[in-house]
């Protein structure tokens, strides 16, 4: 059995409609990414969190609306890739 | 040892998460006993008001710019946050009160965490509590104030009733504020405080199984990449109906009103200076400006309503992309949007964009919108344009608004391309749930607007006009050969600008009219009216119509309509944008492009409709 040792893929790569669980969160070296991790933490965006994509916008599925909590947030793809999921 | 005395507070501030209500229940805390404001040396603004207590005492309520954090990463925010902290020029509040949306505490509880370390007197609100229960969430109240150590309270600001409980706290006595040392939070202690509302949220929240909120399936075809657009276009689209519409039959009423007490004073009073400056200058002028107050407030109406209702941020989200491309993003659009109403709110709602490249872009070409104040003197000149054919009236003021759209977006992408960096601006914006826009925040929102606009009608507007109608009425000193010219000082004015003019098709009369019209732009159909000579009474605006018609060529016509697309008529504007960069180079860069840009498409407009007409 492999259940426990799931796939972690990044936020913006999560198909729409798929329920995932955050894993962690990265912490990017740049000083502005770093601020954007803060404040999707902060909004959030936490280890064992549920979140779903709910919408795309066009062209090249950006941005992107995501549900987390309870709460949806609009985000880039650049911003959501900050955030490691587990689809279920 | 000294004791700390207790008493009941008479500052208080809230706090919270946007959408948290707050200034919702603000309003029901304040009715009409509020006062808009700018905080010392920035521009955010401040709101305050007075609230009675259940005993009747007058407390002093702050209502805060929302804040998802105090790690500030807006104007906004900061202020929130200098104010909480005791950092900012004001005083420390002797209450804080944390408000937050009780259907939505796994977000906003957060917020409490991070407020209480502030170790002030404080008390947590649980607001739109109506709204939890309909969706079936329970929250253990007694439970939530053992876990937070803090008194906790509910409140539905949308019942009159609704904030009782919070008017009957104001009269407990509290220990008096102490500023202590403040650190903003890192990553490992915004985990760590994540950890503790997990927690909490899971001891005294109950959720149904099934989630009730629609927001969700309005969605499905409010975000739909094609379904959306079509709604969003379909929206603006009843919004410009509506104004133009609903608000121009108002505006009719208002005009008749107006032309009656013109009428009226032109009866009753002797002729004379006195009476030219009260019925043309006074009564003419500024009426003709007062006659686009339903149109204005209309559009704030639709524009508050579709904010409170949640909607402008969908409509955000759907524009984006194109908006990214011309390097703007999604949270452009809501400043962009108000100003079609006005370029000085939608300024001023520039405040949320956090990176500072994508506010400053979004300052400069707010005012390429075309304000609801350009609305008369675009009137004026298609009905002199097509006097026999509505629709392609109506085209034509479609294709004006849309113009304005489309230079903004180019100067964008310009202003984008001497970006080196190419800095991404975040979106990272909250999409929250449908709601019912609260209809004492709606009033009190459009009670707000209208003042604004009588009072600059009273001022600015007044004084232009009476200026207009002084130089107007005063013969010009100049001779020639010994003889005085037969000439005012408006036409003087007029012949002397007539050089930079003439080159794009304005006449002396036209340039002049232009002069107060820089000032405000509203007043360009009054000025041109007084150096037409034309009494300011009912049908002043007919006449003059027919004069231009008449008389100016196609080319001028065309040449001055452009011209107001892009002009920088309004000195309001100017001050705004100096107090917002907090920078005179930027206000006079929008001015000079404004300028620039003006002139050469009036020019090209005019010279090119000459040569096709010859």
């Amino acid at each position: 059995m492999i259940t426990e040792q799931r796939m972690t893929i990044r936020l913006n790569e999560l198909p729409t409609d798929r329920w995932a669980t955050v894993s962690e969160v990265d912490v990017p070296a740049d000083l502005k990414d770093r601020e954007i991790v803060l404040r999707l933490v902060e909004l959030g965006f936490v280890p064992d969190e549920r979140v779903c994509v709910v919408a795309m916008g066009i062209p090249g599925r950006e941005p992107m609306a995501v549900r987390v909590g309870g709460s949806t947030f609009a985000l880039r793809r650049h911003e959501a890739s900050f955030v490691r999921v587990s689809p279920m | 040892m000294e004791v700390a005395e207790l008493a009941p507070p008479e500052r208080i501030a809230l706090v919270g998460n946007p959408n948290s209500g707050k200034t919702a229940l603000f309003n029901l805390l304040t009715g009409s006993r509020q006062k808009v404001a700018n905080y010392a040396g920035v521009t955010v603004e401040r709101k305050e008001g007075v609230v009675h207590t259940m005993e009747g005492r007058r407390v002093s309520v702050l209502d805060l710019p929302g804040a998802y954090s105090l790690n500030a990463i807006s104007m906004d925010e900061a202020m929130t946050r200098d104010v909480v902290t005791g950092h900012g020029r004001e005083d420390l509040p002797d209450l804080l009160v944390c408000v937050t949306d009780a259907s939505n505490l796994r977000l906003h509880l957060r917020m409490v965490l991070e407020v209480r370390r502030l170790g002030l007197p404080m008390v947590v609100v649980l607001n739109k509590m109506d709204r939890a229960e309909k969706l079936g969430i329970t929250i253990d109240v007694a439970g939530l104030e053992r876990e937070l150590a803090l008194p906790v309270l509910t409140t539905v600001s949308i019942h009159t009733h609704g904030a009782d409980d919070l008017r009957g706290f104001l009269d407990q006595r509290v220990l008096p504020s102490v500023q202590r040392s403040w650190r903003p939070s890192g990553l490992e202690q915004v985990l760590a405080t994540q950890k503790d509302v997990q927690r909490i949220y899971r001891q005294v929240v109950t959720e149904p199984a099934v989630q009730r909120d629609p927001s969700d399936r309005i969605d499905r075809i409010m975000m739909h990449p094609v379904w959306g657009l079509f709604v969003l276009v379909l929206v603006l689209f009843v919004t410009f109906v509506a104004v133009f519409s609903l608000g121009g039959w108002l505006s009719g009423l208002v005009d008749d009103g107006i032309a009656g007490l013109g009428g009226m004073v032109q009866e009753r009073m002797a002729a004379g200076p006195l009476r030219g400056l009260l019925v043309e200058g006074v009564i003419g002028g500024v009426g003709s400006v007062l006659v686009f107050l339903p149109q204005i407030l209309i559009l704030f109406l639709f524009i508050l309503a579709l904010e409170a209702s949640g909607y402008l941020p969908r409509a955000a989200f759907l524009l984006d992309r194109p908006m990214s491309k011309a390097g703007l993003s999604g949270r452009s659009f809501i400043p962009l949007l108000s100003s079609f109403a006005c370029a000085i709110p939608g300024i001023m709602a520039t405040r949320t964009i956090g990176s500072w490249r994508g506010r400053l872009t979004t300052i400069l070409i707010a005012p390429l919108m075309a304000c609801s104040a350009r609305i008369p003197v675009y009137t004026l000149l298609i009905a002199a344009l097509f006097p026999t054919d509505p629709i392609a009236a109506a085209l034509v003021m479609v294709g004006l608004y849309v113009l304005g759209i489309v230079a903004a977006m180019t100067v964008a992408w310009v202003i984008d391309r001497t970006d080196r960096e190419h800095a991404q601006a975040p979106l990272l914006m909250e999409l929250p749930p449908y709601q019912w826009p609260d209809l004492r925040s709606l009033i009190i929102g459009i009670r707000e607007r209208a003042l604004i606009f009588l009072k600059r009608v009273g001022t600015v507007i007044m004084a232009l006009t009476v200026i207009m109608w002084a130089l107007n009425a005063t013969p010009s000193p100049r001779t020639i050969n010994g003889q005085p010219v037969d000439r005012s000082l408006a036409e003087e004015l007029g012949h002397a600008l007539q050089h930079v003019f003439d080159p794009i098709g304005f006449n002396a009369e036209i340039s002049v009219a232009l002069v107060p019209g820089m000032a405000a732009r509203e007043v360009v159909v009054s000025a041109l009216g007084m150096v037409y000579a034309m009494d300011g009474d009912a049908d002043m605006e007919d006449r003059l119509q027919q004069r231009i018609a008449a008389e100016w060529s196609l080319g001028t016509k065309l040449s001055l309509l452009i011209w107001l697309v892009f002009a920088p008529q309004c000195l309001s504007t100017f001050v705004v944008v100096k107090q917002e960069t907090r920078s005179w180079r930027y206000m006079w860069i929008m001015g000079g492009y404004l300028f620039g840009l003006a002139y050469l498409a009036s020019l090209i407009t005019y010279q090119l409709t000459r040569s096709i007409t010859g």
